[in-house]
């Protein structure tokens, strides 16, 4: 497959997530897209530290890593914020979110 | 998936989707970055939101329409991004590298410990903090009337 695909494969994850993020009304929905972009970087930085022939240390893994355990901290207070937020608005819709506007 | 009605199986394809990729890793040679992902996301991160999926959803909200009416234009910025990625992807040379460099338990760890081991410090710090901020806002506010 090579590089190229994989970071093919990297591009189209991230625009699936980019998608679902910008187009999706549930609040959740949208932390699953932030998950799935943060994946397809991951995805790339791991491509790019296997095919890294002439610097082979393990920079890419060890920032996969690190990516890693930053998405579950997101995770963690943004499932928390979404769980007060439909709490009081009984919703999870976005669109319904609208106390500033009016 | 993100274009699922019913969020419960669009959080699943995203379980599908996290074990893929955990294949992906250990394909590229980092078994130790796809027993993290095998762990951190399809064993924390997806009963994480399985689990708020299913506090939240009252019945099934079966509603009209999932998407904003901003969606056909979300769809065309989604398709741009991935187009100049994929553009700037066929137009750079990326050598003629075939050999997948497989990464060492042993050289991750002690690189993990010495030349990064204060950004892993800092992250049990951040993780530290989003604890005690998820069980801060978690947290039923009549709760601390009760307590009083």
């Amino acid at each position: 497959m090579g590089l190229q695909g994989f970071l093919f494969v990297s591009a189209i994850l991230f625009g699936i997530g980019m998608f679902g993020f910008l187009a999706r009304r549930n609040a959740i929905l949208m932390l699953i897209s932030i998950e799935l972009m943060l994946n397809a970087v991951n995805l790339s930085l791991v491509a790019f530290n296997a095919y890294d022939y002439y610097a082979p240390d393990d920079t890419g893994a060890i920032f996969a890593l690190l990516v890693m355990a930053v998405a579950a901290a997101e995770a963690t207070v943004g499932l928390a914020l979404v769980i007060a937020i439909i709490r009081t608005r009984q919703t999870p819709e976005v669109d319904e979110y609208s106390d500033l506007k009016e | 998936m993100v274009t699922l009605r019913n969020i419960i199986h669009s959080a699943i394809a995203m379980m599908v989707c996290f074990g893929s990729l955990a294949g992906m890793y250990a394909l590229l040679g980092a078994p130790i970055v796809a027993a993290a992902q095998v762990l951190i996301y399809l064993g924390a991160i997806s009963v994480l939101i399985l689990f708020a999926i299913m506090l939240t959803q009252a019945g099934d909200a079966n509603l009209p329409s999932p998407f904003h009416r901003q969606a056909a234009l979300a769809a065309l910025a989604a398709l741009v991004v991935v187009g100049l990625i994929g553009w700037a992807v066929t137009q750079t040379d990326w050598g003629n590298v075939t050999v997948i460099i497989a990464v060492g338990l042993a050289t991750l760890s002690r690189a993990l410990f010495t030349d990064y081991a204060l950004p892993f410090e800092i992250l049990s710090l951040l993780l530290l903090a989003a604890i005690i901020g998820a069980i801060y806002l978690a947290r039923r506010p009549e709760d601390d009337e009760r307590a009083n």
